[in-house]
């Protein structure tokens, strides 16, 4: 029967089929961090309950990291907040313990979980990847089938390797055509929020396909795969091609020589049949999708940057009308505005979404020679990891960002989640790469608008919402 | 896991579509190791009118009166009403430990997002979905009755209204048991370790660059 590549995975990881509908799914590849393993290593320790599998798990600190430079160099001893200190200290603390391979703080490797993933190849085509944090949908990019599961789960597969799940449905994502200049794959994600909401994909796993998804790099991918979640789907994925396999070739995890040619046979099939049913198809006009910006507290409230605000009489009901109410003054904006006319205090280039080497070059491309305009009080960019902090400096992208007026930081999750001090004011307003613009996700009472890098770099320039083209031409640039 | 079975409470209303988790707990509360102590920071942002600052006293700080869990009629609620695609975003299991440690028994919302679907039945809360238009009279009901509460049986699955009136949900038929007996599912899989063994060694012929070394 034909399958789709999520049928495929599924069945080629499945270890047990159970009568009440659950199942019992190997799990290939556990990747841990601070915040969310504690408690999972403390329950094991508590029951006495051994590693399953040692070598599947890799960890590595990112969510709680400081960025400065500064405090990074002093190692652990020199964060300054206590409470972090003890968090990162457990997560070497629990490697130590059990065993678990970690690639510490102070290695040039370190980086966003789903950053560093692919990028050392400790994630690969077919793989089952968990880990505890709801972005692990990024690695659905490699064509493998990843969940990101909470922290009891996490122990579950620490000491059992596999998740107990019921099988999901079959979505399906199309974008035909070819991206206009200036749009990326943020944008088809938003594109797809918007057009089925934050919930349209729960108890799914899409697949995204179409001559759109296939031109994108490994990192655009990782992109729209990374927000399937806020699509409400815990999976996302995109089938393998020869982008996958170049993009895996020489990662430092990948199978070499006669490993690689057999792993190559498999991987060569992780594409849905021709002839596949999916529960659900949905397609879109690529060609016709513009540059997003989200201008609410869900990622649904999304529209074009030629867009407007929407009116309260729009809404359909009176909850529709409440909550955005509720968005509006929250957001501080006035019903109607024209997206044009909203201006960020701050902007963040970063967050496992948007802070690999492509996003980092494209928004570098829009700040070459101009400087953050004045109405803009904070402006960081935070790569996802050492590599690409390594990469974009020997690009000469840091000398960019710095001459721009950017603050050039130290890889971690930063100002997505804002655990660490990165973080919003008050009323800010920031043009940001990262996922989620619900209510303090920034900082409390801070303000979210989701954009890609090259859309955060046009509002650093031009101080509002604008086209990429727009900001160029009204910024007077030195070329050089 | 404390068992689930039959829970009759108080039913809190929070009248809002896409509560999301960082809204549940704010991201400050997660510098924390531990799995307990949650509840002081439930809802922090919308509760408290200053800023949470993880490890601190929370009971002298201003509370928002119009935060509905403020409310005195609302004091001792276990059932919380909610709009639709409950517990979305962050896949952060100290949401569900924060609902645990302030009291709440179940949420009753049209549908909730996976993750924290999850992670609620694995921390003995049980998440119930009802048609949108059943949601929307409760709501009326909390409303218009003080002190209106449910009484929910997750043996025959079922919601009793005040007046007598009863409506069934559905339930996931293993979370059910494992809710109702109070499982630990890790005990209940490796009673297929045999199974996961034998899984495993094929897995590994089949595949065997997974089961390299993974130290870089």
């Amino acid at each position: 029967m034909a399958q789709t590549l999520y049928d495929k995975l599924w069945e080629a990881h499945l270890v047990e089929q159970r009568e009440d509908g659950t199942a019992l799914i190997y799990i290939d590849r556990h990747l841990l961090h601070e915040v969310t393993s504690p408690q999972a290593f403390e329950g094991l320790t508590l029951a006495g309950r051994p590693l399953w599998r040692r070598n599947a798990n890799l960890a590595v600190p990112d969510h709680n990291v400081s960025t400065l430079k500064a405090e990074r160099d002093g190692g652990l001893a020199a964060l300054p907040d206590p409470i972090s200190r003890i968090q990162l200290q457990t997560l070497d603390d629990n490697c130590d313990a059990f065993d678990v391979a970690q690639i510490h703080l102070d290695d040039l490797r370190q980086g966003i979980v789903h950053v560093i993933g692919p990028e050392q190849g400790a994630v690969l085509p077919g793989m089952t990847v968990v880990c505890g944090d709801s972005h692990t949908s990024t690695h659905g990019a490699a064509g493998a089938l990843a969940h990101g599961i909470g922290t009891s789960e996490v122990e579950h597969v620490l000491a059992t390797q596999c998740l107990i799940q019921k099988k999901m449905k079959n979505f399906k994502v199309e974008v035909s055509g070819q991206l206009a200049a200036g749009v990326t794959a943020k944008d088809i994600a938003l594109a797809v929020i918007r057009e089925i909401g934050t919930a349209g994909g729960t108890g799914y796993a899409i697949e995204f396909c179409g001559s759109a998804i296939r031109d994108l790099s490994m990192e655009g991918r990782m992109t729209l795969c990374n927000m399937a979640i806020e699509a409400g789907a815990r999976c996302g994925l995109v089938a393998v091609d020869d982008v996958t396999l170049n993009y895996f070739k020489d990662k430092p995890l990948a199978p070499k020589g006669e490993q690689w040619q057999l792993a190559e046979m498999w991987w060569r099939t992780l594409h849905s049949d021709e002839k596949a049913v999916f529960d659900r198809s949905i397609s879109l006009d690529g060609s016709a999708i513009a540059p997003h910006v989200t201008w609410g507290t869900s990622p649904e409230m999304v529209t074009s940057i030629d867009g407007h605000v929407p009116r309260l009489s729009d809404m359909p009901d009176e909850t529709a009308r409440l909550g955005l109410k509720r968005a509006l003054e929250y957001m501080g904006l006035e019903e109607g505005m024209a997206i044009g006319d909203i201006r960020p205090d701050a902007i963040f280039i970063g967050s496992c979404t948007n802070s690999r080497i492509e996003d980092l070059r494209a928004a570098a491309a829009v700040l070459k020679g101009r400087r953050v305009s004045e109405n803009i009080r904070k402006a960081m960019v935070v790569p996802g990891s050492g590599l690409v902090k390594a990469q974009a400096e020997a690009e000469g992208l840091d000398k960019i960002f710095i001459e721009a007026g950017m603050e050039w930081r130290e890889p971690g999750c930063s100002m997505c989640l804002a655990m660490n001090a990165d973080r919003l004011l008050p009323g800010e307003r920031c043009a940001s790469t990262s996922n989620r613009n619900f209510e303090g996700r920034q900082g409390g009472g801070g303000r979210t608008h989701l954009v890609s890098p090259a859309m955060a770099a046009a509002a650093a320039v031009a101080g509002r919402f604008v086209p990429v083209e727009k900001a160029l031409s009204e910024t007077a640039g030195v070329s050089s | 896991m404390r068992p689930f079975t039959r829970h009759q409470g108080l039913v809190v209303p929070m009248d809002r579509a896409n509560i999301d988790t960082d809204l549940i707990v704010p991201k400050q509360f997660l510098k924390s190791i531990r799995r307990s102590g949650f509840g002081p920071n439930l809802f922090d942002e919308l509760r408290y009118l200053d800023e949470g600052v993880p490890d601190a006293d929370n009971s002298h700080r201003p509370l928002n009166p119009d935060f509905p869990l403020n409310f005195p009629r609302y004091q001792g609620a276990s059932i919380l009403l909610a709009r639709e695609n409950f517990g979305c975003g962050s896949s952060r299991e100290h949401a569900a430990w924060a609902m645990e440690d302030f009291g709440f028994r179940s949420v009753i919302a049209p549908s909730f997002a996976d993750i924290f679907r999850s992670n609620a039945f694995k921390n003995g809360i049980l998440p119930i979905e009802l048609a949108a238009s059943q949601v929307q009279t409760l709501f009326q009901k909390v409303q218009e009755e003080e002190g209106f509460s449910l009484d929910i049986n997750l043996e025959d699955c079922t919601v009793r209204l005040p007046a007598g009136e009863i409506w069934s949900f559905e339930v996931d038929a293993f979370r059910r048991d494992c809710l109702l007996q109070g499982l630990d599912d890790i005990g209940l899989t490796l009673e297929s370790a045999t199974a996961i063994s034998a899984f495993e060694e094929q897995h590994q012929a089949r595949f065997p660059w997974l089961f390299e070394d993974i130290r870089l």
